[in-house]
């Protein structure tokens, strides 16, 4: 095999001073052109990837039910749409929470996400308990924590009554810092 | 005649593209005599990984990566298309054989101490190589869109939450926003499809280059210790007196595994197929019982059994430590001696780490920490009783939970203590301290039971005694 153009850019020592310095020049030119361009395309792609790093959903009030098809005393699991669900979400718009109806007029919602790694944990009504099915981390009745791993005791979502609903603030996923 | 217009083709092939002899003078470099089958893992790693690369584009024309239509597809694909089934599975035990693999391959190279100069780089970017299959290998499992893909992502972004100053940005990176939703899939899919196969093409092209560029070590022999001012000269000499055509004298053997391996990928996938999926990726869907793929059942172990308070660290600092050390490896030991005989120690450490994955892998698929939601009701035979305090108490020792996480006999978990013989360990007023002030992996009941209902869950397990020899 033969390199058919033996002279391309094999002549560096043939080149006078003058040529030297407009070659170092032109090398140094190209490379500062060419990151020009790569940042243009680079500034819109990384800005679109990185955007969830910085974007703060807005928080919505999520009709759960009427008030009044609550018992007082009882801890059940209710559903809402999340915020601003994308149009193609399916099923995944959907939350869940813990919602227990403490009196007459005040409601408490407790995250599905375990502390520990956010599993979603289970009220067993008799025994009183929240238990996570992971890594066996258990929950007393108000939240805090009664065994195993979970470092915090389960997050609390603002819950109110509105026109006789029960309506709970959309909020994120409660990450463990 | 037609042996004559094919060579006149191959001539003007190399003529105008210099490639036909370029390939073939790279396939026919030189190894050493005596590499034979314990060089052929990374090989079959790069087999595995082109099987992935061509079963994942096929798998692509059904796939939708939408929140709201992935698992549908996947539903089409396993139950409907044809061949569905068979390429899900392909695609599945190619991952699992891939994984595989390059472990394989990476303790081979530790144990040859072929990492050694001047192959410092070789071994770095197989590093990398093996952080990129196990993303791979993670992000694949969620793109089956399923109720435990919803919470694998939440886990990973709880793990990557507890990062100091960005964790709670990168948590919800992972997440593609505040909750798992639409925008999650699809950034993952983008992840799996494109942006992990173009880093691993690229560092295969790389990790490959530097195969040629410093030869494929030879067999290590005690005695023979690598000294970076006479190695290069060494390996020439044997290379040149003793070296052997890679392509076809060794390529036999990679090419026979290879293709075995393929086999058994086949085989396994028309037998047992992929892993079926499991409930709709509904976040609200409760019951749900997350569990990852096999190849991280050991680090789902390891999270679960963590002391407490330390996950902070371990979470964040574990894989970050992991990855300096190998990444450092070559570079602190890069001379002396490649023979096992005279390493001990790299035995120790490969065996240490084999036992330690078994072992917590084994764990992982028991999850004896993970209470047993589906435990029924005590039997009337278990209890002893069908009225009185003691049938109160086995009611009470299912309705409080204490069976999600106890044992009476075959009943019930194994978070705690199996108590099936308590009654002759413990003394009644043990039982009730216990109970009433719990401990670390179990809740107090002090203001959970009633005075009878104490009475009562103690009567019962004071008849829990096996009846001595």
């Amino acid at each position: 095999m033969k390199d058919p153009n033996p002279e391309a850019g094999g002549n560096h020592c043939l080149a006078s001073p003058e040529e030297l310095s407009r070659r170092k020049f032109l090398a140094r030119f190209s490379l500062a052109v060419g990151s020009v361009g790569a940042l243009i395309v680079a500034f819109p792609v990384v800005g679109f990837i990185v955007a969830p790093f910085f974007q703060r959903q807005r928080e919505v009030w999520r009709s759960v039910g009427k008030a009044q098809g609550f018992k007082v005393g009882e801890t059940v699991a209710v559903e809402y749409e999340d915020a601003a669900p994308l149009p193609w979400a399916g099923v995944t718009a959907k939350s869940a929470a813990w919602l227990r109806r403490e009196n007459a007029d005040s409601f408490i919602a407790f995250s599905i996400n375990c502390t520990h790694l956010g599993c979603p944990v289970r009220w067993l009504p008799k025994a009183n308990l929240f238990m996570c099915p992971c890594h066996g981390g258990v929950y007393y009745a108000d939240g805090t924590v009664a065994a195993g791993p979970p470092p915090l005791p389960l997050p609390r979502y603002p819950v109110r009554v509105k026109d006789g609903d029960v309506q709970i603030q959309t909020s994120p996923v409660p990450i463990t810092q | 005649m037609l042996r004559r217009i094919f060579h006149q083709v191959w001539d003007w092939l190399e003529d105008r593209t210099g490639l036909p002899e370029m390939i073939g003078r790279t396939a026919r470099h030189l190894v050493p005599p005596d590499a034979k089958w314990w060089y052929v893992f990374g090989g079959a790693t790069l087999c595995a990984f082109m099987v992935q690369v061509v079963t994942g584009i096929a798998l692509a024309f059904s796939y939708i990566p939408s929140a709201g239509e992935a698992y549908a597809t996947l539903h089409f694909i396993s139950a409907e298309a044809p061949f569905g089934h068979f390429l899900r599975g392909l695609h599945y035990y190619g991952a699992s054989a891939m994984v595989l693999m390059v472990g394989l391959h990476m303790a081979q190279v530790f144990l040859a101490g072929a990492y050694k100069f001047p192959r410092e780089l070789n071994w770095a970017t197989g590093v990398l190589l093996l952080a990129f299959t196990l993303a791979m290998g993670f992000t694949g499992q969620l793109l089956r869109g399923d109720q435990n893909a919803v919470w694998t992502v939440v886990v990973a972004a709880e793990q990557a939450g507890r990062a100091p100053f960005i964790g709670q940005s990168l948590g919800h990176f992972i997440m593609g926003g505040d909750t798992v939703g639409g925008a999650t899939f699809t950034r993952f899919f983008a992840i799996h499809v494109f942006i992990m196969p173009g880093f691993i093409f690229a560092f295969v092209g790389l990790h490959l280059w530097l195969v040629l560029r410093h030869g494929i070590s030879e067999p290590p022999k005690a005695g023979q210790p690598v000294d970076p001012k006479t190695y290069r000269r060494e390996y020439q000499e044997l290379i040149k007196k003793k070296g052997r055509p890679f392509w076809p004298d060794a390529a036999w053997r990679d090419t026979v595994f290879c293709v075995t391996m393929i086999v058994v990928i086949a085989v396994l996938a028309l037998v047992s197929g992929a892993p079926p999926l499991g409930k709709p990726p509904d976040p609200s869907i409760i019951d749900a019982t997350p569990r990852p793929d096999w190849y991280f059942m050991w680090y789902f172990a390891v999270l679960a059994l963590l002391p407490h308070g330390t996950e902070q660290y371990v979470l964040v600092y574990g894989p970050l430590l992991v990855g300096i050390i190998l990444m450092g490896l070559p570079f602190i030991f890069n001379r002396g001696e490649r023979s096992l005989r005279r390493r001990p120690w790299a035995v120790a450490v490969v065996v240490m780490i084999v036992v330690m994955i078994a072992t917590l892998w084994l764990e992982g698929v028991d999850s004896p920490w993970s209470p047993n939601f589906t435990a029924p009701p005590l039997s009337a035979s278990v209890v002893g009783a069908t009225n009185g305090p003691v049938f109160l108490g086995g009611q009470l020792f299912h309705d409080k939970g204490c069976i999600n996480c106890h044992l009476i006999g075959d009943d019930g978990g194994r978070r705690g203590p199996d108590l099936t013989d308590v009654a002759g360990r413990l003394s009644e007023n043990q039982m009730i301290l216990r109970i009433a002030n719990g401990a670390v992996n179990m809740p107090a009941y002090a203001g959970n039971l009633t005075p009878a209902e104490m009475d009562a869950l103690v009567a019962f397990l004071e008849t829990r005694k096996i009846p001595g020899p």
